[in-house]
């Protein structure tokens, strides 16, 4: 079976900066897949190039089978958009923001009429059809506008960023949904940097950073690949000294702010070592997909 | 015919606000034809061998055409491309940047063409014009719309803010009312000026609209309607020009 999305040496500049250097990427029919990346990676910019709503400089894009940019608009048929910040249309209300979307996609007005019950089920807004825009929560806008990237019934919906600046409650309701789409075998392309969400949702994971794929993977293959199993973060006023204290204790050691990252296989030393210290306290914890994230993409500020 | 989607969705939000949108529209022109029609034609009873509230009237018909097309591919447009990003969501269905500006260009034609056979129905009801031929207008009505929504859609996508179309307004549209006899018989003009009027779509539209409102046929109607189709095509080729430009970055 073809991939759903295959991109190949994908470059894209604007001015002097090249904002995608080089990227490949491939999505699997059926499959969650995440881009990570810090601001400013280029996630927005390669879900742009491709839609086919931005020409890339160099490399090819091929979209359920069609190449992009050349056949962007037979393959955005069967493609579903839930961008960043939302565009619903504040002139109409929810139905209205549906049925018209409908009609851009040359949907007969009766069949989108008769899907409209089951996507305001699906976004949690049924009866609220009449409501205007302005008078929706963040979370029903975000919703809505996941109904609204369904209403062509799409085989691949690209989200991007589907939760931020939404409360947890609204979050996982969003995830909720996402999985469901998933499990009717829908095709899910998501840009995300929250590693929870990314952990949660995909089945498969590009890092990016700076345009560039720096690893590809699940989220398990990738903690596997990349970091040690085991972090104990330590803070404290005494952290300075034992930070370097630490470091014939286990092989990697990092510090972020006025906290202590030390990395093992096997933190027994450094537990032992930390025990009965009172000027520290002390964390141990499985290694996260954010530690891999930090670790790849460092820990500097990205803005 | 893509673009039609785009065109039904302005009209689904202009016939919501019918009443508002309509009384708005006609307000300004209808105010100005009668409080100068009725205020100056007492003085100069006959211009150009008709009195002169028909002769506003013509000339009425066109200018409030060119606000309409202008205002609402200006305005209306900008707010429906930055403001609201209702063009990005367009976007995301099987819809170009193309033919979301086509269906704007249109869309502004054909409220200025309702402006435009408004106008004409008051003209109707007072009398000012009887011959049948003045239906004629109403074709010209929608070729005026078409050129003015083409040229103010330009400026819309050019746009960085809502000050850069104070500009087109004052330093374009205004004089461009001045010079192309709309209040008074542009021959009365210094020749140069003329010259400037006659190059620009607004002249041609009242030299094809004027004569009808009389109950003649305007002449050289080619040349008139060549030039206001000229205006609208090289509007939209130069409008897709720049709004590829402008996203498909």
């Amino acid at each position: 079976m073809s991939a759903a999305l295959r991109a190949r040496a994908l470059r894209k500049s604007y001015g002097a900066q090249e904002v995608v250097s080089g990227l490949d990427l491939e999505v699997a029919p059926g499959e969650c897949f995440g881009l990570l990346g810090p601001n400013g990676a280029g996630k927005t910019t390669t879900l742009r190039l491709c839609l086919g709503l931005s020409r890339p400089d160099g490399g090819e894009i091929e979209l359920l089978g069609e190449p992009v940019p050349a056949r962007a608009r037979e393959a955005r048929r069967r493609i579903g958009v839930v961008p960043q910040f939302d565009n619903l249309d504040p002139d109409f209300t929810v139905e209205e923001n549906l049925l018209v979307f409908g009609r851009y996609f040359s949907m007969p007005a009766s069949a989108a009429r008769a899907k409209v019950p089951s996507l305001l089920d699906f976004a949690g807004l049924a009866g609220r059809g009449d409501a205007r825009i302005s008078a929706l929560s963040g979370g029903m806008k975000r919703r809505l506008t996941l109904a609204r990237a369904l209403v062509n019934d799409p085989q691949l919906l690209v989200l991007d960023e589907p939760t931020t600046g939404l409360d947890p409650q609204a979050r996982h309701l969003i995830w909720e949904r996402l999985r469901r789409l998933t499990q009717e075998g829908k095709t899910l392309v998501l840009t995300t940097h929250f590693m929870e969400e990314a952990e949660r949702l995909c089945d498969r994971l590009a890092i990016i950073d700076r345009g560039r794929l720096i690893a590809t993977g699940t989220p398990r293959e990738l903690i596997a690949a990349h970091i040690e199993p085991q972090v104990v973060e330590v803070h404290g006023n005494g952290f300075d000294a034992w930070m370097q204290h630490a470091r014939s204790l286990a092989p990697r050691v990092e510090r972020a702010g006025d906290t202590v990252f030390v990395y093992a296989a096997d933190v027994a030393p450094v537990m032992a070592d930390l025990r009965g210290r009172t000027d520290l306290s002390y964390l141990h914890r499985p290694a996260s997909l954010e530690d891999v994230f930090l670790k790849l993409t460092g820990r500097d500020l990205r803005d | 015919m893509r673009w039609i989607a785009v065109w039904r969705r302005n009209f689904l939000v202009w016939r919501k606000l019918f009443i508002a949108s309509v009384l708005t529209n006609l307000a300004d022109p209808l105010i100005l034809l009668f409080g100068l029609g009725y205020g100056l034609g007492a003085l100069l009873p006959s211009v150009a061998g008709m009195s002169y509230m028909a002769f506003f009237a013509a000339g009425t018909l066109c200018s409030a055409t060119m606000f309409t097309a202008s205002f609402e591919s200006m305005f209306s447009g900008f707010s429906r491309m930055h403001g609201q990003k209702t063009w990005d969501a367009i976007l995301y269905a099987p819809l170009t940047i193309d033919d979301v500006v086509a269906g704007e260009i249109m869309w502004a034609a054909s409220k200025a063409w309702l402006s435009g056979a408004t106008i004409l129905a008051v003209v109707a009801v007072f009398g000012l014009a009887t011959s049948p031929l003045v239906v004629l207008t109403l074709p010209v009505a929608f070729l005026v719309g078409l050129a003015f929504a083409a040229v103010g859609m330009i400026m819309t996508v050019l746009a960085k803010n809502w000050d850069f179309f104070s500009f087109y307004m004052t330093l374009i549209m205004t004089p461009m009312t001045m010079v192309s006899g709309v209040f008074f018989p542009a021959e009365q003009l210094p020749k140069p000026v003329l010259a400037v009027a006659q190059v620009l779509p607004l002249y041609h539209g009242v030299e094809l609209v004027r004569p009808l409102v009389a109950g003649r046929l305007p002449g050289n109607v080619t040349l008139h309607i060549a030039v206001l189709l000229v205006y609208a095509a090289a509007g939209y080729a130069l409008t897709i020009m720049f709004a590829r430009r402008r996203f498909s970055i």
